[in-house]
């Protein structure tokens, strides 16, 4: 880049600011507003953690079970997503492609359509409704299609079939070859969906607000009820605590990208 | 290295695939212990699938065996036929170290660790890769990889080595240093080989004999000689370097063609055409030689100059010499044909 920058750098700088300022303002006030001691007063009321030990002691359960529901999720993700992530890039013909569009239906649907799908088929099974397996089931049919597409862009980029026949021709039997060649290098799509799939279930709200009850709420449905319910502090402490549980998990996953692109992180 | 080296032979073994091409018509081979045999022909001949159901990666239609020595290996699927396998692509497995690569079939074996290690350095050695076998895959050239591939393939002691296209992905210079390696690797380790090209420079060197296939055929089968200076089928004498061939009326066993006549060999009296591959003619002064004509084009080759002589207005013959003079286009000439390298198609 020249040492010269002109009026057009300039002008596309101060927009560039100008965009991420509308973005990231709303959001520091929102942290401030959960630290202030009061925020109608502002920060010069005084800065306190009194606000976020309330969200825990309120909210304790949700942000348990929150994470109860992102790893069973998943677990289940990754023992239907890779298989099904295989035989797609393995067959890769008209009828693979579109069970692979079918899969990404849940994801095109409103959530509350998919929910009240789920409650008009399953509500008469009383303790199944209740328990927390049934969020678990919403969630599994809306981050699936995340998990397959990453696992099947990685398959797909690497020659799946002559490694297979390689390893054949070398005495690896089915299972073998599975665990020893094909996961190994579909690693970096398995990762990428693995955090995708957590992410998106840990932030999961529209079908979640359908399915839960009052005793399995997750942390957005809480966040939802604090912000309605409860004084404009807590709500906003709630925010600290959804972040402090989400950025890390997005920063993995821009890690992870530019792993898998070196030339484009550096440029 | 024990040899385990068994023979292979397909009988009536063809190839239909589910959309109903047929890939492979019913076509016997028998490969001898220790032979090389090269499968040599076009892009969609059927070579690379006889080698894939040799593999037992396809299997034969109804009726078609393949035997492994004296042991019906038809049913058996690839990870229990006990073959090795270099594939145009290398196929190297890349989580794994050079190392880890060669040493896979002894892991899927069993092997214990110390054995292991040991025969992977043996191999490292072999391969004239020594001291790269912690390195990744990704950090070799073309030609180590298909070295590291080779050494993977023989870790595992095949009764049958098959390699599809090896040499394909490398550079020319590349490829002729390591197909000496591979010539050389197959004489002294008396292994079975089956080697599908569709280069013929590569199979005349590497084959004990050679194959060559034609629309899901065996069009011949034989020693590069053979091949060479007996073609079988004139797709064969085509197919594998420039051959000049002219129709002509036979006389005493004397052909009239343009531009003169030939003397047929004695296993082609009666025939209507005659061949000769283009380094068994002679540029003459006019007047003198079998043929009469006039020279249409002179490339220089370096090696030898390639001359186009025009004997009438349809047939041309083409010379090669190492001669050292001028050719010059429109000079009228003669053309001598070493009598012993003119041949006829086998009828």
């Amino acid at each position: 880049m020249s040492a010269r920058r002109g009026p057009r750098f300039v002008a596309q700088l101060s927009f560039t600011m100008l965009v991420c300022a509308f973005l990231i303002v709303p959001v520091v006030l929102s942290v401030l507003a959960g630290v202030s001691v009061n925020f109608f007063i502002g920060v010069k009321s005084g800065l306190t953690l009194r606000w976020v030990g309330e969200v825990w002691s309120l909210y304790r359960d949700s942000i348990f079970l929150s994470m109860k529901i992102a790893i069973a999720c998943l677990a289940v993700t990754l023992v239907l997503g890779v298989p099904i992530a295989y035989v797609l890039a393995r067959a890769a013909n008209r009828w693979t492609r579109l069970f692979e569009e079918l899969l990404v239906l849940p994801v095109a649907v409103p959530g509350l359509a998919t929910a009240l799908a789920l409650i008009l088929f399953y509500g008469e099974w009383r303790a199944f409704r209740a328990s927390w397996t049934f969020i678990l089931v919403g969630h599994v049919l809306f981050t699936l299609p995340f998990m397959v597409r990453s696992v099947v862009a990685v398959m797909s980029a690497i020659d799946l079939r002559t490694l297979e026949d390689a390893a054949a021709s070398l005495g690896a039997g089915f299972l073998q070859r599975f665990f020893g060649v094909i996961i190994p290098n579909a690693r970096a799509g398995i990762l990428a969906g693995a955090l995708m799939v957590v992410t998106l279930s840990i932030g999961e709200f529209n079908i979640t607000w359908m399915l839960h009850t009052p005793l399995t709420k997750t942390i957005p449905v809480g966040l939802a009820d604090s912000y309605a319910s409860m004084r404009l502090e807590i709500g906003s402490a709630y925010t600290i605590v959804f972040f402090i549980m989400i950025v890390p998990l997005l920063i993995a996953m821009q890690w992870l990208s530019a792993e898998r692109n070196p030339g484009k992180a550096a440029t | 290295m024990t040899n385990l080296a068994s023979g292979v032979r397909l009988d009536a073994c063809g190839k239909t695939f589910d959309d109903g091409t047929q890939a492979l018509e019913p076509i016997d081979l028998e490969i001898a212990a220790g032979e090389t045999v090269v499968l040599l022909g076009p892009s969609g001949c059927g070579k690379t699938t006889t080698l894939r159901i040799i593999a037992g990666l396809e299997q034969p239609d109804a009726g078609g065996r393949v035997w492994f020595g004296a042991e019906d290996v038809t049913a058996l699927p690839i990870e229990r036929r006990n073959v090795g396998m270099v594939f145009q692509s290398y196929a190297l497995f890349p989580n794994m170290s050079v190392a880890g690569n060669i040493g896979y079939g002894l892991k899927v074996r069993r092997v214990e660790a110390a054995a292991r290690s040991r025969e992977v350095l043996r191999l490292l050695d072999m391969m004239h890769l020594s001291g790269m076998g912690e390195r990744r895959v990704d950090q070799l050239s073309g030609g180590q990889r298909q070295r590291v591939a080779l050494a993977r393939a023989l870790a595992v002691r095949p009764r049958v080595l098959l390699l599809d296209e090896p040499l394909t992905a490398l550079d020319a210079k590349l490829r002729e240093s390591l197909r000496i390696d591979i010539d050389r690797l197959l004489r002294t380790l008396g292994m079975t080989a089956v080697y599908v090209t569709h280069d013929q420079a590569e199979a005349m060197a590497l084959g004990d004999r050679i194959a060559v296939m034609s629309h899901g055929r065996i069009a011949q089968i034989g020693t590069p000689q053979d091949i060479y200076y007996r073609p079988a089928t004139e797709f064969v004498a085509d197919f594998i370097g420039t051959m000049n061939r002219l129709p002509g009326q036979c006389h005493d066993g004397v052909l009239r063609v343009a531009g003169g006549s030939l003397p047929l060999p004695a296993d082609g009296h009666g025939a209507d055409h005659a061949m000769f591959r283009p380094q068994d003619g002679q540029i003459v002064a006019p007047g003198q030689g079998d043929l009469a004509g006039r020279i249409a084009a002179v490339f220089f080759l370096g090696n030898a100059t390639r001359i186009i002589v025009e004997l009438d207005d349809v047939q041309s013959v083409v010379v090669e010499t190492g001669e050292r003079r001028a050719f010059r286009e429109g000079d009228r000439v003669g053309v001598r044909v070493d009598p012993g390298g003119i041949m006829t198609l086998r009828r």
